[in-house]
C-alpha cells in the first residue's frame, strides 16, 4: 500500500484529510474531552471518536427549547459495544446493566448487528463508561468509523457444536481486523494496556483506514438471520456431517441510499466462490486491502465496496483477490436459507442444554410501569451459568442454560411476564425499527418510537383477513440509510420527514431480493390505506406457501429487483 | 461534498492561483469559506485591519450587499460563496452572513440583501435560521423601507411544503416595506441551474442600480445610538413594553432564571453597561384579594393617597408593600390595634423576637395574628410602605440593542408558615409581565461598575448566577465598539446542562476571540461541590499576571455567598503570587484606582 500525496488527499473528502492529520486516531480528544465550555467534541474530534465506538448527539426532543434558552443542543453520546457473533456472558452482562442506569438514560438497546449500545452520556462521564466497559472485557474500539465492524454470526443454540467452531471464526475475523493503533488505551484506559511506546502502525489499513465503514457477517445456513447478504464481506459456513468445512464467500452488500440521489442504490452481495475454514483471515485481510486501495475516497456516497465492485466489474475483483491470496477461491458449495427470522421461546440444544429466546421490541432493553424487562434480563443474568446472545434481530437468547437450571430461568420469565413477549403478533414478531428520534443525528421521521404504535393498527387488518399466523418480515427505517435493513423487508417503510413515509414492497422472506419503492412520502392514514386491500388480496388470493413478498411481485404490485441497479428503475 | 470553484476561466485567477485556491478551498468548512470570503472582501474595501468577528466586519466595511444565508446542509452555503464572487468580479461589494449571528436589527441598515434559504422538516427553516426567522415574522420586527432583497429557496418539491422557509422570508420582507428586487426563485433538489440563473438576474439588476464605483457610498450596518434626554425618571417611570421573556434553565433544573428584553423605544432613555434600572412591581392579585378578605374590606373602598382618590384593591396592588413587614409600619398599625402583644414585640428588649417574627411572614400574617375590629381602610393604607422599586443589572448593550434593555431574573420563591410566597419584583417579571402589560422602569445609573476608558485594557469578570447579566452587556459593548482589550469571564452556577447561563453567546463569544478565556465552575455536578473561587486559584497565576498587566477586576454578585469569598480568594492569590504579605492593601490600592469594581447585592 502506497500513502496518498498532498495532492491525492486533496481531492479526497474531508475526513480523509481528518484521518490523515489524526495521528492514528489520535485528533485532539483528549483536549476536547476536557474542554468545559461545551458538552460536544471538536468537530474533527466527532469524526474520530467513531473509531473509538463514539457518536456524539444530541436529544432532537430538546433542540428548539434549548436553543431559546441559549443553551447549546443536549450533547450527549451514544456509545457502541463490539460483541463478535453476539455471545456475551452474564457477568458482562451485568456491567452492561449497571453503566446503563449509572451513566446513560437507563436503557440499553440491542443493534441490529448484535451489538449494546448506550445513549445519553454526557461527555465527563465517558471516560469512566468506556474503562468499565474493558474492565468487563468487552471493548468498543472500532464498533464505528471506517473500519471493520462488529463481526456477526447467527446466534443458532440448536446446532451447538457447529456454532460454537463457526462462532470461534468469526471471533477470530473480528479481532484480525480490529485496528492496532494504542490510541484507544491511551486516550481511554490512560495508558494501561501498552507497554511499549512504539510508534503506531496499521499494517492491514494504513494510516487512511478504509474508504468507508466495513461490515462482516458469518451465517450458518439454514438460517440467514444475521443477512448475510446485506454485508460487504460475508462467509456462508458449510458444514459436513455436523462438522464446519469451509465457507463460501459473499461480496458487496451494503443497504444505505439517499433520497433524491439515484447513483446510490442498495445491493445485495454476490457469492464469489468458496474458501477451506483454514483460509478465512487470509481471504477476509485481502479482500479487506482490496477495498482498501481501489474504494472512493472522494465521495463517501460511493465509497462502500458495493460500488467499488459494480465501477469495477466481479471479474476483476475475483482476478485481484485471486491475485493477492496466489491462489483461487474454489466454485461455491451448495447452500439454502429458509429465513432470516428468529424461532422465539424454549430449544432443545445438544449436550442437554436448553435456550430461550426472547423478542424485544425494537431491541430496546428499559423498565416501564408494566414490563420491567431490564430487571427481569439483570435477575436472569444474576442466576444464569450459560451465556447470553444478542441475535440480529435486536433480540436476546438465554443460551447453554442446563437442564438444572431451565426451571428457575422458566420462573423469572413467568414472574415479571417475559412470556408476554412472545405471544405478541407474528407480524410484530417479525418486524424491526432503527433507532432514528430522538437521539440518530440523521433521522428524517420517527422510526423505532412510531413501529409499535402502526402495528398496532396493521394488526386488526391482518386478524380480519386471517393472516394471523403468516409471518411477514416488516421493517421500519426513519432516513434512507437503513439500519433495520428495510430494504429488506417483505414490507419496508424508509422516513422522508415527520410522520412521513417511502413504501417498499417485494423483498423476499429468505433476505435474498431486495423490495422496491411503492409509494412515496405518505403518511399513516395513506400506509393504511395502501397496504389494506393488498393484503386482503394476499389472504384471498395467495398461492400454497406463497410468501408476501413474492405475491406482491406475482401479482403486479411491484417489479422484482434482480440487481441493486434496478433499485430505482 | 467539498466545494469546487468554477472553473479558471471563469474566474479572475490564472491556472496556478486556481489551483492553489482550490487546495485552499477544499481544506475549509463552508463557515470558515464564508468567514474568509467576508473578511477578505472587507479588508479590500476599507483596507482596515481591526480584530476580525462578524459585527466588525459588518460595521467597518459598507457592505452593500448583504447576502444572508439559512443552510442545514450546505447546498444554500456553498451558493451564497458562488454568487459573492460572481458579485466580486463584477466589483460589486458583497458580504456573507450566517442567519445564525445576524442580528435582526441589522437588517435596518442593510440596502441589498440577497436572502438564500432552504426548507427542512415540515416546512421548517434550517436550525441556524429559526431564531432570525421567528423574529422577523414576530411583530417586534422593524419596518425596512431601505432594504431592497431577493430570495432564492432551495428545497425539494416532494416535500407537501415546498420552499415555504424562503417563500415566507419573501412574502414578510415584503411586508415590513421592503423592495423586492426581482421575483422569488424556488429551487428543487437539482438547483444548481435555477440558482445560476437567478444570481445572473439579481447580478444584473443591482449592477445597474449601483453601477460602477459601488465601493464608495457608506451605510453603517449597525444603527448608532444617539443620546437623547428623557423627561423618564424614577419618579416619573418608563412603562417599558415587553419583548422578550425566556427562561434560560433547562429542563430538570431547580433554577428559575429569565432572560428579559424591554423596549426603550421613544423613551429617550440610555444607559451605559453597569448600569441597572429600577423596576416598580406590582403585587401579586392574588395576594391582595385575600388580604382584602382577611380585613374584610370590598376592593372597590376609597383611599386617598397623595391628594388622589383610589380603590383599596388598586392601592394594595399597585402603590403598598404588603409582603414585608417593617419596624415603622408595625408601630403605626399597633397604635391602631391597642393590641398589648404588639407593643411588646415593638420594645426594644425583644429586637430578636420582633425579627424571628417579621422574617418570612407578610402583611397578611400580621392582620390574621393581630386583628383589629373596625379598622378604616384609609387608616390602614397610612401603616403601609409605599412599594418600592428593585435594582436588575442591565444585561444588554446599547450598541448592540438600540432600543433595548435587557434582564437576567431569578425568580424568588419559597414557603414560609404554611405558605408558599412570591418575590414581589422577581415574580411580577416572571408571571404578570406580558405583551399587555408594561413594566414601569427607570435607569439606575452605577459610575462605580463601569468598563475601563482604555478599550485595549484587559478586564476579568467573575460573577455567578444571575450576577452574570452586567457581563453580558460588557462584552456585548465591547464587542460593538471593536474593543481590543481581553475578556476574562468566571461563571458559576449548579449545573452544568441547565444552568449555564447564556452559554450559546459565550460560546459565539470565544469562538470569535471577543471572549479571551472562560472558566465555569457547577457546584453540583460532580461529588464535591466547586465555586467560581476554586476556578480562581487554579489559575493564580495567568490571574495575578493580569493584574499586574493592568486589568481591571469585576465581581458581581451576592455579598453574602460569593463576594466575601471571592474577595478572600483574590486576597490569598495576590499573596502567593507577589510574595507580598499586604495583598490587602494591593487590592485597595487597585479599588482606588477603580480597577477593583464590585456591584454585590
Ligand atoms: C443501532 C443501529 C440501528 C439499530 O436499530 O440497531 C444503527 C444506528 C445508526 N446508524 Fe446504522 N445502525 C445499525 C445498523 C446499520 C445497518 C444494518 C446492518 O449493518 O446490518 C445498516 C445498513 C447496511 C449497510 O451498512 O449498508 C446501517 C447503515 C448506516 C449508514 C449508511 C451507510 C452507507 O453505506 O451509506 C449510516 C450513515 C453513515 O454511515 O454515513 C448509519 C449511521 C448510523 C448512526 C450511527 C447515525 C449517525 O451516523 O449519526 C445511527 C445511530 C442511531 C442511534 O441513536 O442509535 N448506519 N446501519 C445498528 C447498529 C449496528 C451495530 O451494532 O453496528
Ligand atoms: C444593584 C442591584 C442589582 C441587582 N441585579 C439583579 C439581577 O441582575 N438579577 C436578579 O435576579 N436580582 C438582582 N438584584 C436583586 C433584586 O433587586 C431583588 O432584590 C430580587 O429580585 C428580589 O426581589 P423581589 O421583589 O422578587 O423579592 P422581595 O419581595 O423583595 O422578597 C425578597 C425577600 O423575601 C424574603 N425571602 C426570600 N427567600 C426567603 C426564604 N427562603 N425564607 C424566608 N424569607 C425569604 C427575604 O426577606 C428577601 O429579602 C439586584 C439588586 C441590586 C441592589
Ligand atoms: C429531513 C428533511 C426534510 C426536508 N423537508 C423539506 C420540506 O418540507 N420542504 C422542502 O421544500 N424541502 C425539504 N427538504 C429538502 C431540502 O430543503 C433540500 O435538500 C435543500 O437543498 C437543502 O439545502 P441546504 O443544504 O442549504 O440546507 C428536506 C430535507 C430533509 C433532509
Ligand atoms: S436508519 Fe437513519 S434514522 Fe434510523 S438509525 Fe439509521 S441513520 Fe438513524
Amino acid at each position: 500500500m502506497t500513502e496518498a500525496t498532498q495532492e491525492q488527499l486533496n481531492q479526497r473528502v474531508p475526513v480523509e484529510r481528518i484521518k490523515d492529520a489524526s495521528n492514528y486516531l489520535r485528533g485532539t480528544l483528549v483536549a476536547s474531552l476536557q474542554d468545559p465550555i461545551t458538552g460536544a467534541l471538536a468537530e474533527d474530534d466527532t469524526q474520530l471518536s467513531k473509531y473509538h465506538g463514539i457518536y456524539q448527539q444530541d436529544d432532537r426532543d430538546l433542540r428548539d427549547e434549548r436553543r431559546k434558552q441559549k443553551l447549546e443542543p443536549h450533547y450527549q453520546f451514544l456509545v457502541r459495544i463490539r460483541v463478535p457473533g453476539g455471545v456475551c456472558t452474564p457477568s458482562q452482562r451485568l456491567t452492561i446493566d449497571r453503566l446503563a442506569n449509572q451513566y446513560c438514560n437507563h436503557t440499553i438497546r440491542l443493534t441490529t448487528r448484535q451489538a449494546f449500545q448506550f445513549h445519553g452520556i454526557l461527555k465527563r462521564h465517558l471516560k469512566s463508561t468506556i474503562a468499565d466497559i474493558n474492565a468487563t472485557l468487552l471493548d468498543t474500539i472500532a464498533a464505528c468509523g471506517d473500519v471493520n465492524r462488529n463481526v456477526m454470526c447467527t446466534p443458532n443454540p440448536e446446532q451447538s457444536r457447529l456454532h460454537a467452531e463457526v462462532y470461534e471464526t468469526a471471533c477470530k475475523i473480528n479481532q484480525h481486523l480490529t485496528p492496532n493503533t494504542t490510541a484507544y488505551h491511551e486516550i481511554w484506559l490512560d495508558n494501561t494496556l501498552v507497554a511499549s511506546n512504539k510508534p503506531d502502525e496499521e499494517p492491514i489499513y494504513g494510516k487512511h483506514y478504509l474508504p468507508r465503514k466495513f461490515k462482516i457477517a458469518v451465517a450458518i445456513p439454514p438460517n440467514n438471520d444475521v443477512d448475510i447478504f446485506a454485508n460487504d464481506l460475508g462467509f456462508i459456513a458449510i458444514a459436513e456431517a455436523d462438522r464446519l468445512v469451509g465457507f463460501n464467500v459473499t461480496v458487496g452488500g451494503g443497504l444505505s441510499i439517499t433520497h433524491g440521489e439515484p447513483e446510490t442504490y442498495p445491493r445485495l452481495a454476490d457469492v464469489i466462490g468458496y474458501c477451506p475454514k483454514d483460509q478465512v483471515l487470509k481471504v477476509a485481510e485481502e479482500i479487506v486491502k482490496i477495498q482498501r486501495d481501489f474504494g472512493d475516497r472522494t465521495n463517501r456516497k460511493h465509497a462502500r465496496l458495493k460500488y467499488t465492485l459494480d465501477d469495477r466489474g466481479i471479474e476483476w475483483f475475483k482476478t485481484e483477490l485471486n491475485q493477492r491470496l496466489g491462489c483461487s477461491l474454489e466454485a461455491p458449495k451448495v447452500f439454502a436459507f429458509t429465513s432470516t427470522g428468529d424461532s422465539y421461546g424454549w430449544v432443545a440444544g445438544l449436550d442437554n442444554t436448553w435456550s430461550y429466546t426472547l423478542f424485544i421490541e425494537n431491541g430496546r432493553i428499559a423498565d416501564t410501569e408494566n414490563y420491567r424487562l431490564m430487571s427481569a434480563l439483570r435477575a436472569i443474568a444474576e442466576i444464569h451459568s450459560g451465556d447470553f446472545r444478542l441475535t440480529a434481530n435486536q433480540n436476546l437468547i438465554i443460551a447453554q442454560v442446563s437442564d438444572a437450571q431451565k426451571a428457575a430461568i422458566d420462573g423469572l420469565l413467568q414472574q415479571y411476564g417475559l412470556v408476554k413477549a412472545n405471544q405478541h403478533s407474528v407480524l410484530r414478531r417479525n418486524s424491526m425499527a432503527c433507532v432514528a428520534f430522538p437521539t440518530c443525528g440523521l433521522a428524517m421521521a420517527e422510526s423505532e418510537r412510531y413501529l409499535p404504535t402502526l402495528l398496532d393498527k396493521l394488526e386488526p387488518i391482518i386478524n380480519a383477513a386471517g393472516l394471523e399466523n403468516e409471518p411477514i418480515v416488516l421493517r421500519m427505517t426513519g432516513c434512507p440509510n437503513g439500519c433495520a435493513r428495510s430494504v429488506l423487508g417483505e414490507i419496508g417503510f424508509i422516513g422522508k420527514a415527520p410522520g412521513k413515509y417511502n413504501l417498499y414492497l417485494g423483498a423476499n422472506f429468505t433476505g435474498q431480493r431486495l423490495n422496491k419503492l411503492y409509494r412515496e412520502n405518505i403518511n399513516e392514514a395513506q400506509i393504511l390505506a395502501e397496504l389494506t386491500p393488498i393484503i386482503q388480496r394476499y389472504a384471498k388470493e395467495r398461492q400454497a406457501d406463497e410468501r408476501f413478498g413474492d405475491f406482491v411481485i406475482r401479482t403486479g404490485y411491484v417489479n422484482a429487483v434482480t440487481a441493486g441497479k434496478d433499485f430505482h428503475a | 461534498m467539498p466545494i469546487l470553484l468554477p472553473g479558471a476561466e471563469q474566474t479572475p485567477l490564472n491556472a496556478e492561483q486556481h489551483r492553489t485556491a482550490q487546495q485552499l478551498i477544499v481544506g475549509l468548512s463552508p463557515e470558515q469559506l464564508a468567514w474568509f470570503a467576508g473578511y477578505m472582501t472587507a479588508q479590500i474595501v476599507n483596507n482596515s485591519t481591526l480584530p476580525v468577528n462578524d459585527l466588525t466586519i459588518a460595521e467597518k466595511h459598507d457592505a452593500q450587499i448583504t447576502i444572508l444565508v439559512g443552510s442545514q446542509t450546505g447546498n444554500s452555503s456553498a451558493l451564497a460563496l458562488q454568487i459573492q464572487t460572481l458579485a466580486n468580479k463584477r466589483s460589486l461589494n458583497a458580504v456573507i452572513q450566517h442567519m445564525e449571528d445576524y442580528p435582526l436589527t441589522q437588517l435596518k441598515s442593510a440596502q441589498f440583501v440577497l436572502v438564500i434559504v432552504s426548507t427542512y422538516g415540515e416546512g421548517e427553516p434550517p436550525d441556524n435560521a429559526k431564531e432570525l426567522y421567528e423574529q422577523l415574522l414576530s411583530k417586534r420586527a422593524p419596518s425596512l423601507n431601505q432594504t431592497h432583497f431577493a430570495v432564492l429557496a432551495l428545497g425539494d418539491s416532494s416535500y407537501e411544503f415546498f420552499c415555504k422557509t424562503g417563500a415566507d422570508f419573501d412574502q414578510r420582507l415584503a411586508e415590513l416595506g421592503a423592495t423586492r428586487i426581482l421575483p422569488r426563485v424556488d429551487c428543487d433538489v437539482d438547483y444548481e441551474a435555477s440558482a445560476e440563473a437567478w444570481m445572473e438576474d439579481v447580478l444584473n439588476a443591482l449592477s445597474s442600480r449601483l453601477g460602477a464605483g459601488a465601493q464608495q457610498s457608506a451605510i453603517s450596518a449597525v444603527p448608532v445610538f444617539k443620546t437623547t434626554a428623557s423627561s423618564y425618571s424614577r419618579k416619573n417611570p418608563f412603562s417599558a413594553p415587553l419583548l422578550e421573556k425566556i427562561i434560560l434553565n433547562g429542563r430538570g433544573s431547580i433554577k428559575e432564571t429569565y432572560h428579559i428584553e424591554l423596549s426603550l423605544e421613544n423613551s429617550g432613555l440610555s444607559y451605559a453597561p453597569g448600569d441597572a434600572l429600577g423596576v416598580y412591581p406590582s403585587n401579586a392579585p392574588k395576594l391582595v384579594d385575600a388580604l382584602l378578605q382577611a380585613l374584610h374590606f370590598s376592593s372597590a373602598e376609597a383611599v386617598v393617597i397623595d391628594a388622589k382618590q383610589r380603590a383599596i384593591g388598586d392601592a394594595l396592588l399597585h402603590h403598598y408593600e404588603i409582603t414585608t413587614i417593617t419596624r415603622p409600619m408595625l408601630q403605626k398599625y399597633a397604635t391602631l390595634a391597642k393590641l398589648e402583644a404588639l407593643h411588646q414585640l415593638l420594645d426594644d428588649g425583644h429586637k430578636e423576637a420582633f425579627n424571628v417574627y417579621c422574617y418570612g411572614r407578610d402583611i397578611i400574617d400580621l392582620v390574621t395574628d393581630f386583628s383589629v375590629r373596625h379598622i378604616s381602610p384609609q387608616a390602614f393604607v397610612d401603616c403601609l410602605r409605599k412599594q418600592s422599586p428593585r435594582l436588575y443589572s442591565i444585561a444588554s448593550s446599547l450598541k448592540r440593542h438600540p432600543d433595548e434593555v435587557h434582564l437576567t431574573v431569578a425568580a424568588v420563591r419559597y414557603e414560609t408558615y404554611g405558605r408558599r410566597r412570591k418575590g414581589v419584583a422577581s415574580t411580577f417579571l416572571a408571571d404578570s409581565v406580558d405583551e399587555n402589560h408594561p413594566v414601569p422602569v427607570y435607569i439606575h445609573h452605577n459610575n462605580n461598575f463601569k468598563l475601563p476608558n482604555d478599550p485595549a485594557a484587559p478586564i476579568i469578570m467573575i460573577g455567578s448566577g444571575t450576577s452574570i447579566a452586567p457581563f453580558r452587556a460588557f462584552i456585548e459593548e465591547r464587542e460593538a465598539m471593536g474593543a481590543t482589550g481581553k475578556n476574562w469571564l468566571f461563571f458559576g452556577d449548579q449545573h452544568f446542562t441547565t444552568d449555564f447561563l447564556y452559554q450559546t453567546e459565550w460560546q459565539r463569544y470565544l469562538k470569535k476571540g471577543v471572549l479571551t478565556r472562560m472558566d465555569v465552575a457547577f457546584s453540583r455536578d460532580q461529588e464535591q461541590k466547586i465555586y467560581v473561587q476554586q476556578r480562581m486559584q487554579e489559575r493564580a497565576k495567568e490571574l495575578y499576571a493580569w493584574l499586574e498587566n493592568g486589568a481591571t477586576v469585576y465581581v458581581c454578585g451576592d455579598e453574602k455567598r460569593m463576594a466575601q469569598d471571592v474577595h478572600t480568594a483574590l486576597q490569598t492569590i495576590v499573596a502567593a503570587e507577589s510574595g507580598n504579605k499586604d495583598s490587602a492593601a494591593y487590592l485597595t490600592l487597585l479599588q482606588k484606582q477603580k480597577r477593583y469594581q464590585r456591584d454585590v447585592y
